[in-house]
């Protein structure tokens, strides 16, 4: 039981990972595909977070009482990653646009019948 | 000033590209895109200098001191990949200007010289930082821009290749921020020499395995290692023809860089070399590229994708190197990311000055016939640069497929030098394709008039041409520091 209990954060982890590799492989839909992405991108957000946490643990200052903190920089390398997961997926949507423009579906097995 | 030489070298083409965007003019984008570049071309030489005469720079980012703060870090190795990837950027600078000019709207230029900065920044401070997850962000700088570079295209076929690329790029970058995740979290540290050192005392060896095998699948994704390379063809093929240059030339090396880094500067060697069979797995892998894209590329029609193909091949060639793991084999490797870069930037350049006298249609191999009537120096540069590829004695190639046979002999392994061989062998039929082509073959009917490319196109083509000799015959720079960076890199060097 302390398999699963104790290391949930990693089970939920690896799940949203599978899933969302699942789905970028799997679907022939290029948005579809995009969401996948998405979700194994959140998947490496919680894998940061998830041990930066400490139960009971505080925020970094100093203070009497307080001896036991969460570590910060977990936080602060996700919020990067997660600019840049926004920037991917924003690059990704504007393609799936342009594609339609340009071949009128956004299906992959249709889009990949049309010649040139 | 010159301490600040690291940062500089990042900072000057990240800054170039917001100031790009600001101003939207044509020809100051070209003029700023074209300064930084050189710019960056001197500052990566006077750092390699300094790191050859004093060993490596380390640079704190404002000061905060490693392994806290941000470290830049200067040594053999990313010298000389430094010095790559702004020598091919201030050779494909200037040929932008025309060539854009027949491939892209006019008032898309600036984003095109924009873009380009921002990758040239990214792929600049990947091999500059020593910092894991810093090494993430400008990974995906880099790939952010090169993803809009390539939908730019005129071809429609180009988004579609720039949305693949996207996809794996993406997985492939996600999947080494897992594998840094899992070593932060062994090691509590995201400072490459403070993880090295901390890993040795790292009791737990599963959660560092799991992370090796992440960062190898990402940055193999990155690099196009057989068989990851599905997004590559198409991406060279359909991307705008300087493009196809800077990336060819730069990308995927920048990629092996990283995995260098990490195999022999992050993990222990010896536990990867030993019962994991990594070695036995990069041969395998580098010899099925080498000889089946070679076997693909004999087939292709269209002469970029021809070539990208050939890329394909050329890179299992890097990494035999890295699964050879000796003096030999890695000198032939590091020296093949500077051979095959400027072989191949010099091929696309070329193709680029094609593609423009042709009006902006894709390169066929029957576009090619009487080429050596029609553009007799553009015929020549390919010639050179396909011999450089093949690796014919006095071209650069031979230099480090030499390096790659020794390799594989002291090795004891005779029958990888056979393969060697036999991949350059069918390099050779398809190269003789395209100089049958050029020279045999009468121009067809309706074939574009004789005449070069613009001088300013040809003169950068020209002058990568001639650096495929030159490295081929003077080797103190590209083997001298392949060298240093080998010895740097199994232990002893600087």
């Amino acid at each position: 039981m302390s398999v699963i209990a104790g290391h949930l954060g990693y089970w939920v982890t690896i799940f949203l990972m599978v899933a969302g590799l699942y789905m970028l492989i799997a679907r022939t839909n290029l948005l579809k595909k995009l969401v996948g992405l998405a979700i194994l991108q959140s998947s490496v957000y919680l894998l940061y977070i998830a041990p930066g946490k400490l139960i009971g643990g505080t925020a970094p200052i100093i203070a009497d009482g307080f001896a036991v903190y969460s570590n910060p920089l977990p936080h602060v390398l996700i919020l990067t990653a997660i600019v840049v997961g926004v920037a991917t997926l924003a690059l990704g949507l504007a393609l799936v646009v342009r594609i339609r423009e340009a071949y009128g579906s956004i299906e992959e097995d249709e889009i990949l019948e049309q010649e040139d | 000033m010159p301490d600040h030489l690291p940062a500089l070298q990042v900072v000057l083409p990240l800054v170039a590209a917001p100031l790009i965007v600001l101003v939207r003019h044509r020809g100051f984008a070209w003029l700023a895109t074209t300064a930084v570049s050189y710019t960056c071309l001197v500052i990566s030489i006077l750092l390699a200098s300094r790191v050859a005469s004093g060993g490596a720079i380390s640079y704190a980012i404002g000061s905060w001191e490693p392994p806290w703060g941000i470290e830049y870090r200067v040594d053999a190795l990313s010298a000389f990949v430094l010095v790559l990837v702004s020598l091919t950027a201030s050779f494909v600078a200037p040929y932008a200007h025309r060539s854009l000019a027949a491939e892209v709207r006019p008032e898309r230029h600036y984003v095109v010289y924009a873009m380009y900065c921002l990758c040239l920044a990214g792929l600049l401070g990947i091999t500059i930082t020593g910092d894991a997850f810093n090494l993430f962000v400008f990974l995906e700088i880099a790939s952010l821009a090169m993803y809009v570079l390539i939908a730019l295209g005129t071809r429609r076929k180009a988004l579609v290749a720039a949305y693949q690329y996207m996809l794996m790029g993406t997985v492939g970058a996600t999947f080494y921020v897992i594998g840094v995740g899992l070593l932060y979290l062994m090691t509590g540290t995201l400072n490459l020499a403070d993880m090295a050192e901390r890993l040795r005392t790292v009791d737990e060896v599963r959660p560092v395995l799991a992370a090796l095998a992440f960062i190898t699948v990402g940055i193999g994704l990155k690099l196009a290692l057989f068989p990851l390379h599905q997004w590559l063809p198409n991406a060279y093929a359909y991307a705008p023809s300087m493009v196809t240059a800077f990336l060819a030339a730069t990308a995927t090396k920048v990629s092996v860089y990283v995995l260098l880094r990490f195999y022999f500067g992050v993990f222990d060697p010896s536990a990867l070399y030993g019962p994991l069979h990594t070695r036995e797995v990069f041969i395998a892998l580098s010899v099925a590229a080498m000889i089946t894209a070679s076997l693909v590329a004999l087939y292709e029609q269209d002469v970029k994708r021809l070539f990208a193909w050939s890329s394909v091949a050329q890179i299992g060639y890097i990494t035999l190197g890295i699964g050879l793991a000796n003096q030999a084999g890695l000198t032939g490797s590091i020296v093949h990311l500077l051979n095959h870069g400027v072989t191949k930037g010099a091929i696309f350049v070329l193709l680029g000055g094609l593609a423009l006298r042709g009006a902006g249609a894709p390169v066929t191999m029957a576009g090619l016939a009487g080429l050596g009537q029609r553009m007799p120096l553009t015929a020549f540069g390919l010639v050179i640069a396909g011999l450089s590829l093949v690796g014919v004695p006095g071209t650069a190639g031979f230099i480090s497929k030499w390096y790659l046979i020794t390799g594989a002999l002291e090795r004891g392994q005779w029958w990888l030098a056979a393969v060697i061989v036999g991949a350059s062998i069918i390099a050779a039929a398809y190269v003789w394709r395209v100089v049958e082509a050029v020279y045999l073959r009468p121009a067809p009917a309706g074939a574009p008039a004789a005449g070069e490319a613009p001088s300013g196109m040809l003169a950068a083509a020209l002058g990568m041409v001639i650096l495929c000799v030159y490295f081929g015959i003077e080797t103190s720079f590209s083997v001298g520091g392949a060298r240093d960076a080998a010895l740097l890199l199994l232990g002893g060097g600087r």
